[in-house]
């Protein structure tokens, strides 16, 4: 299929019929949900939970039946729109939206509706003993709701929507314990991070207009070819903004290990299977901007190279085990960022790694939930140790989410991962070396922190505190983790079966030819296997086999910037902050005292005003007026020169 | 018309030079005009309620005054708004000799000034259980903290004839959004502005800072009436008619022989009308004023004021002076850009809610103003629609402001509202909504507005339309940055101290407040019927 057969079919997307009309229910169920539990009040705190664990669960059938529906259809008529609301009826400007149900969405509809229900049961156990459970089960359904109207959006505006709305509930979960000033200060800096990545956003949807007038996916993708590759890198960067913030890449990487301060199922949910991947689905969306501009393209590529080395150095010096699986995320999506800035050939292995990476890391989050849980809420890795005993389900589960994100065969990460490395070393000149030589080195710094987070948490001594008596979680907790243990094990030996997902996907992301890695993939299969099994015996050297000190050594230079997550606060602060203070108080300023200090200096020029002005003695009211004069004088002026 | 004007505010000081202008319409010194007295009904019924108000505060007893004059003036507002959407509407025309038009956006702004209206006297009317309005002082004239005051205070008296001051305000903005000729604009600008400036300097509390507000807001008014009276003498001299259609008609005539006063003209009345809007750099007046006035008049003339001014903005830019506007659009624009620069950047380093919310109005001017510069119908609806969201949310938010109290006061520095999600969550949750809308976030009203009005600019603004709304977008990510600062204050920092809390609103206040907390998310999620008749009413009667 050629691009732009493909881009006929995109243009002609059929209107919904069957049980695809009723896609608009996925978003409304959990989102009526959320309103009963926030509305209802105190008179909903019984069974709160169990509605929004049950319309979450309602949202995945209902996703389910939509996808066999569209495997019974024939590969060209598998995308459906649904609805057309005239949202904001100005002028030419007709904001229509509806929702787009193609490969790609429901993909992504499975992912967030499974995985999400599983936390929502996980969290009846987690959230028992709170006293704002219901709360916080409106707000995962919120959140839910909100994920899914991004990802099933059928404009760059009604995606902003959801964009926002999964931004407005990550922040109200992470600021959940809000009585802590602490957690409160890392929702804050989540939003203000991501209130970057908006304003990319918002220019990036403005341009659209500008150039397509209209921001559906049909039309921009349609003009994409056409509109010039200086318009479509500068949409592109602006793009890449947004994907920035929301995905934790370089360099607004900052917040992603704050949020950590959530409860760890928000941690699971938000921050490491959905909400971070959006900026992944929006450069996949976006495909056809981005093959429009290599150089965009280029810079995704290489921020999520950067990210995924910068992820993973992070994690290798991290005793926090929420903050090293955090620095993981942040690595493995670098990952799937290097994937999508490889153009056609990584768009549908991104997609992929992106959802075998919800089912493993999702489950090793969960995993340091429990662990947290039979451990009194600790989370230094160096205080743990020998806890596959007490926890046998916990370990057990961990283990196959530790030995995926390995990438050891035949387990998920081994289908997804290795296939970005393969793709990375496809191309010509210095390209292929460098992105496939760091996505190489990157498999191997993985194996080495996730195998000392590993080691560190269930095996070696125990360095436990006096006061805790470490036991497994109850059922509700652990079903959840074995679920996802099994899709760990087992999601990507099934849906690489015959290349069947990258196939699935190939109508959105456009098909390519057979091209080959500048080295063997047998060769390249043996070098990344190697280096797992080296980062993972040198893991097992450092903090299995022995002493861990229970207090973290001084450690060399590099291991305390790893630990200070490399300075990237005070590089922000340097960088970003103290120039924005500087500047209003700059503007603060000139205007209580410079405009005054004006009116002396311009006093003899404007003569009898000024001082006719001086003798109503009000204070600041002269500097007010002489500011007016001088707008006038000088707007005047300068009209005059240039008329 | 303009005779009983002119008898009903005698001390105009302007007015004498008026008189010179009127002789250029043949004999319209003395024969009576022809009146479309259907089409300005609204108009003479808000005035007649005024009039007969200034009775009340004479003849009617103390104890009922306070509840005759709400009553007076709401009812004046309800049934003049009735008269507007029944009768008017169809009446449509130029009138009283020129001098007013009735046409689709007047009558749109008329009826949204008078909504504002209703709700700026429910609040202003609040009195938290005391026996007169709870944000005015005893005695106006007294001095501050001075025994004539307490006296007054505990005699019982009350400012009421802040309702009909209200009232007679209201009025000349209904006829300034309405005012076809240059002359009548200035009158109209005049009639609106001295109550406000009475308005502001009757707070209850902080006399000396609302007195100071008042002679700033005074003294500033005067200037820039100043230059547009200059303006638009020039504009007379240049056209020879103070007739916004017959200044048009030179202009595209356009015989060179005084070619040289256009351009000042046209700046300094635009001048003028910027100040009303709060542009910068003739801005300085609103965060006095804003922090000065009682608080329910700050958020009537917020709302109101910026409405009327813009109302008077659009019928100059687009029906007077539109065909030169390539002279004089980019300074303009230039204007717009810094308005919304310096009001967002300035917003920052606020501590004073009130004051905050001033700066935040400036820089909602300039998003305003970038819709104005799009020079196209859909341009017009947007800042209509723009001015609608706007005023209903500000209503609201300075409503909120004033239910939050310490030890009886306002608690208006922003550090006592720290915590306050914790013990009063809908008075916090409210205010963050409306907080939500500024920033125009999606799904709220200030998003719908942000994009009616900036769309037109992107799509008819050319290059300059381009920029300024680049500018936009970054000065709303600023001024986001503020609201979303003050939000975490009030859910995720400790209470400083424990006095401050939110006192319960009368039924009035409620009234108020709910209004513009549905319109704020209503307009944010189905704005289409209101868009809809704002684009349709979008076009000026010449």
């Amino acid at each position: 299929m050629n691009a732009s057969a493909l881009l006929a079919a995109e243009a002609e997307v059929a209107a919904a019929t069957g049980i695809t009309a009723y896609a608009w229910l996925l978003i409304g169920l959990p989102l009526l949900g959320a309103g009963i539990l926030l509305l209802g009040g105190k008179a909903t705190n019984a069974w709160g939970h169990y509605l929004a664990t049950a319309l979450s669960w309602a949202s995945f059938v209902l996703g389910l039946l939509i996808t066999l529906s569209m495997i019974g259809r024939g590969a060209e008529e598998r995308a459906m729109s649904v609805g057309g609301w005239n949202w904001v009826p100005a002028g030419q400007f007709q904001l229509e939206t509806g929702l787009l149900v193609d490969q790609l969405s429901v993909s992504f509809v499975l992912l967030i509706t499974f995985v999400g229900s599983l936390i929502h049961v996980y969290s009846i156990g987690y959230m028992e003993h709170d006293p704002d459970r219901r709360r916080f089960f409106a707000y995962l359904n919120l959140f839910v709701a909100a994920m899914l109207l991004l990802v099933l959006a059928d404009s760059y505006l009604l995606l902003f929507v959801g964009w926002e709305g999964v931004g407005l509930a990550s922040y109200l979960l992470i600021g959940f314990w809000n009585h802590n000033p602490a957690y409160a200060t890392a929702a804050n800096k989540a939003f203000f991070v991501n209130r970057v990545g908006d304003v990319g956003m918002s220019i990036a949807i403005m341009f659209m207009f500008a150039t397509f007038g209209s921001v559906d996916f049909a039309t921009v993708n349609a003009g994409a070819a056409e509109a010039g590759s200086t318009a479509m890198t500068v949409l592109g960067l602006l793009l890449l903004v947004g994907a920035c913030a929301k995905s934790a890449q370089f360099p607004l990487q900052s917040w992603l290990g704050d949020a950590m301060a959530g409860p760890t199922p928000v941690s699971a949910l938000i921050h490491a299977a959905t909400m971070v991947t959006a900026g992944v689905y929006l450069i996949v969306r976006s495909n056809a901007v981005f093959d429009a501009a290599p150089n965009a393209q280029l810079a995704v590529a290489i921020v999520g190279a950067i990210t995924l080395l910068y992820g993973a150095i992070v994690g290798c010096a991290k005793d926090d085990i929420k903050k090293a699986l955090a620095a993981s995320t942040m690595s493995q999506i670098g990952y799937m960022m290097l994937a999508a800035g490889l153009g056609p050939v990584g768009y549908a292995f991104a997609i992929f790694h992106l959802i075998t990476h919800g089912f493993f890391k999702a489950g090793m989050f969960l995993g340091a939930g429990s662990v947290m849980h039979g451990m009194n809420d600790q989370v230094d890795m160096r205080r743990f140790g020998g806890l596959s005993g007490a926890m046998k389900i916990t370990w057990a589960t961990f283990a196959l989410g530790w030995l995926a994100i390995l990438g050891v065969p035949p387990f998920s990460g081994f289908w997804s991962k290795d296939k970005i490395i393969e793709a990375a070393f496809i191309g010509e000149g210095w390209r292929p070396w460098v992105l496939g030589g760091i996505a190489l080195l990157g498999a191997g710094i993985t194996a080495f922190y996730m195998s000392r987070l590993f080691f560190m948490t269930f095996h070696g001594k125990k360095r436990w505190t006096d006061d805790v008596h470490p036991h497994e979680s109850p059922l509700t907790m652990t079903i959840p983790m074995m679920v996802l243990a099994v899709g760990s094990g087992l999601l990507g030996l099934v849906l690489s079966w015959g290349g069947m997902f990258t196939s699935w996907l190939e109508p959105v992301t456009g098909g390519h030819g057979e091209e080959h890695p500048v080295l063997p993939v047998p060769v390249l299969i043996g070098l990344t296997m190697l280096l797992v099994a080296a980062g993972a015996a040198y893991a097992w050297m450092l903090y299995w086999r022995d002493e861990v000190p229970q207090v973290a050594p001084r450690g060399s230079l590099a291991t305390q910037a790893a630990r200070a997550d490399l300075y990237q606060d005070a590089i922000n602060e340097g960088l970003f902050m103290r120039p924005g203070t500087h500047l209003t108080r700059a503007l603060v300023f000139t205007d209580g005292k410079g405009v005054d200090g004006l009116v002396g200096s311009l006093a003899a020029t404007v003569g009898g005003l000024s001082s006719r002005l001086r003798r109503i003695q009000t204070g600041y009211a002269r500097s007010y007026a002489l500011t007016m004069l001088t707008g006038v004088v000088a707007v005047l002026g300068a009209l005059w020169v240039m008329n | 018309m303009t005779a009983a004007l002119m008898s009903a505010l005698p001390a105009l000081p302007a007015l004498p030079a008026s008189v010179g202008f009127e002789t250029t319409v043949p004999g319209a010194a003395f024969a009576p005009v022809p009146v479309a007295y259907s089409a300005v009904a609204p108009m003479l019924i808000v005035v007649g309620t005024a009039l007969v108000g200034v009775l009340v505060e004479a003849f009617a007893p103390r104890a009922v005054r306070h509840t005759v004059q709400v009553g007076l003036a709401l009812a004046g507002l309800v049934a003049a708004f009735l008269v507007l959407v029944l009768v008017s509407v169809d009446d449509q025309a130029v009138t009283a000799g020129g001098s007013i038009v009735i046409d689709g956006p007047a009558l749109f702004m008329q009826g949204t000034l008078l909504l504002f209206g209703v709700l700026g006297v429910l609040t202003m009317s609040e009195r938290f259980g005391g026996r007169s309005a709870d944000a005015f002082t005893p005695m106006g004239a007294a001095t501050p903290g001075s025994p004539a005051e307490a006296a007054a205070d505990r005699a019982g008296f009350a400012t009421s004839e802040a309702f009909p001051l209200t009232m007679f305000a209201m009025f000349g903005m209904l006829m300034f959004v309405a005012s076809n000729d240059l002359i009548t604009m200035f009158v109209a600008l005049e009639i609106l502005s001295l109550p406000l400036y009475v308005l502001t300097g009757l707070a209850r509390r902080r006399r000396l800072l609302s007195q100071e507000a008042s002679l700033k807001y005074f003294l500033l008014g005067a200037f820039s009436s100043a230059f547009f009276l200059f303006g638009a003498a020039l504009l007379y001299g240049y056209a020879g008619s103070s007739d916004l259609g017959a200044i048009a008609q030179a202009i595209s005539a356009s015989n060179g022989d005084l070619e040289g006063l256009l351009l000042p003209g046209v700046v300094l009345t635009l001048v003028g009308l910027l100040f009303k809007v709060g542009a910068v750099p003739f801005h300085s007046w609103t965060p006095d004023a804003y922090q000065g006035a009682p608080t329910p008049v700050t958020g009537f003339m917020a709302a109101a004021t910026k409405l009327a001014a813009f109302g008077a903005l659009l019928r100059l830019a687009y029906v007077g002076v539109e065909g030169s506007r390539l002279e004089w659009r980019l300074g303009v624009a230039t204007v717009a850009v810094l308005t919304m620069v310096v009001g967002a950047v300035l917003s920052v380093t606020q501590t004073d809610v009130k004051r905050l919310l001033a700066y935040s109005s400036v820089a909602h001017a300039g998003f305003i103003l970038v819709g104005v510069l799009a020079y196209d119908r859909t341009g017009v609806s947007g800042v209509m629609f723009y001015l609608v969201a706007y005023g209903l949310a500000t209503i609201a938010a300075f409503a909120i402001v004033s239910l939050v109290r310490s030890g009886g006061s306002e608690a208006t520095h922003l550090s006592q509202w720290a915590g306050l999600g914790r013990r009063h969550p809908v008075v916090a949750g409210i205010f963050a909504l409306l907080l939500l809308a500024f920033a125009g976030i999606p799904l709220t009203s200030g998003f719908t507005a942000k994009f009616a009005a900036f769309a037109p600019a992107v799509a008819h603004g050319g290059l300059a339309g381009v920029v300024m709304v680049v500018v936009g977008v970054l000065a709303s990510a600023v001024t986001a940055f503020v609201y979303f600062r003050i939000i975490v204050l009030m859910y995720f920092t400790e209470p400083t101290g424990d006095d401050v809390a939110a006192l319960t609103p009368s039924v009035a206040s409620t009234v108020a407040i709910t209004v513009g907390v549905i319109a704020t998310v209503v307009l944010g999620i189905v704005p289409g019927p209101v868009l809809d008749l704002a684009g349709r009413v979008s076009q000026f009667l010449q």
